[in-house]
């Protein structure tokens, strides 16, 4: 290789060296800030964001969803460690179900729990042909 | 290959292999895209959870995954063009920056048709679908700086720069699912975890096959177009042109 390309390979590679650690650190720092959801134990970590209109998320704990009247549901939602009771009156997205993840809106009190204002799922990518989870869960009913 | 290359980098050798591609790739197109959408849309199973919904993937993982390997590729001929001048390199990046926003576009789109339903909004900040975005404006920002600039080679040495730049996006995206909690979840691509059932997973990979070509298709289309346009004097050109090359 001539010199002259050289010295622009090299040139291109200090570039994005430079650029690459300039953005590493960048979104190192503000990595609370890109994080879309607190998880329950994090949530319980901080009291000063307890009454503050955020964001959690979770799985919605198996048998603790409850439909009430008015469209009224109560949830739990945990990360496995910590658990939070959730409220919300409205309509819930296709993919919400227990044991699913998902992303909650609205704020947290000590006493009344999450009271949610908007609640989003989450997809476990993980796709399987409607017959065959039909079979998996007659297998676990005979076993 | 090193003499395949030579010849590529050539207006009458690109415009060439170019001519001889076009028919190959658009069969391979054909033949990919009725195997991707029969199967994808009629044969495979619904989905247990999504029932019928599901089949938006079939769409929105290719253009996805085309929007983000245009990228790179697109880098790839910035650094053609940036490090040895190669011309026809500027000409693909251009071309490529078209074609790579239009799959960015239908990614972010389809993604919010399946999202409202399955997610319950159709757009959320989260770290994937923000730097999917970012990736959108950088291809409109390639585009942009193309069309602003009055000269040849002051687009190529500015669009190439931009692409070379962009390019720290890329891992931003594919990893964002892992470094971050997000909304959008993590990869289905996991050998080891077996996430998509086989009969699924075939018409997908046919959909991305027949992606990868309309990219290859459309990119020898365009740089046909564009050495015919240029340099639409040239003797061998209006040779070949009637040689049916």
């Amino acid at each position: 290789m001539k010199a002259h390309f050289r010295q622009r390979l090299l040139y291109i590679g200090l570039i994005l060296l430079v650029l690459t650690s300039a953005m590493g650190f960048a979104l190192y720092a503000l990595r609370q800030n890109i994080n879309l959801f607190f998880t329950p134990t994090e949530l319980l970590d901080k009291p000063q964001i307890y009454g503050h209109r955020i964001q959690m998320g979770g799985y919605v704990a198996t048998n603790s969803v409850k439909y009430l009247k008015n469209h009224n549901i109560t949830f739990d939602v945990t990360d496995r460690h910590k658990t939070i009771p959730v409220t919300y009156q409205g309509v819930l997205p296709n993919l919400f179900r227990a044991g699913q993840g998902v992303v909650v809106t609205g704020t947290y009190q000590k006493q009344q729990g999450f009271k949610a204002l908007e609640v989003l799922a989450k997809h476990d990518a993980k796709y399987m042909p409607s017959w065959v989870a039909k079979k998996l869960k007659e297998k676990k009913h005979d076993t | 290959m090193i003499k395949l290359f030579k010849k590529m980098i050539t207006l009458q050798g690109a415009f060439e292999i170019c001519g001889q591609w076009i028919p190959w790739l658009a069969l391979f197109l054909v033949m990919c895209l009725a195997v991707g959408l029969v199967d994808g849309l009629v044969l495979a199973p619904a989905d247990y959870q999504q029932g019928n919904a599901y089949r938006i993937m079939y769409v929105h993982v290719p253009s996805a995954m085309l929007a983000m390997s245009i990228y790179v590729v697109m880098a790839l001929w910035a650094i053609m063009y940036w490090v040895w001048r190669i011309k026809l390199a500027a000409v693909a990046l251009n071309i490529s920056a078209r074609i790579g926003a239009g799959m960015t576009f239908l990614a972010l789109m389809t993604g919010a048709i399946w999202g409202k339903p399955m997610w319950g909004t159709w757009w959320v900040w989260d770290a994937r679908l923000t730097s999917m975005l970012i990736l959108l404006f950088l291809y409109l920002g390639i585009i942009a700086l193309h069309s602003s600039l009055p000269e040849q080679s002051m687009k190529a040495k500015a669009t190439s720069l931009l692409a070379i730049v962009g390019v720290i996006n890329i891992p931003i995206i594919h990893y964002s699912v892992k470094w971050w909690n997000t909304l959008h979840q993590g990869s289905s691509f996991d050998f080891n975890a077996n996430n998509i059932a086989a009969s699924m997973l075939y018409p997908l990979i046919a959909m991305l096959l027949a992606f990868v070509c309309y990219y290859l298709l459309l990119l020898c289309f365009g740089m046909r177009r564009y050495i015919m346009t240029r340099h639409a004097d040239n003797q061998w050109l209006k040779q070949s042109v009637m040689d049916g090359k």
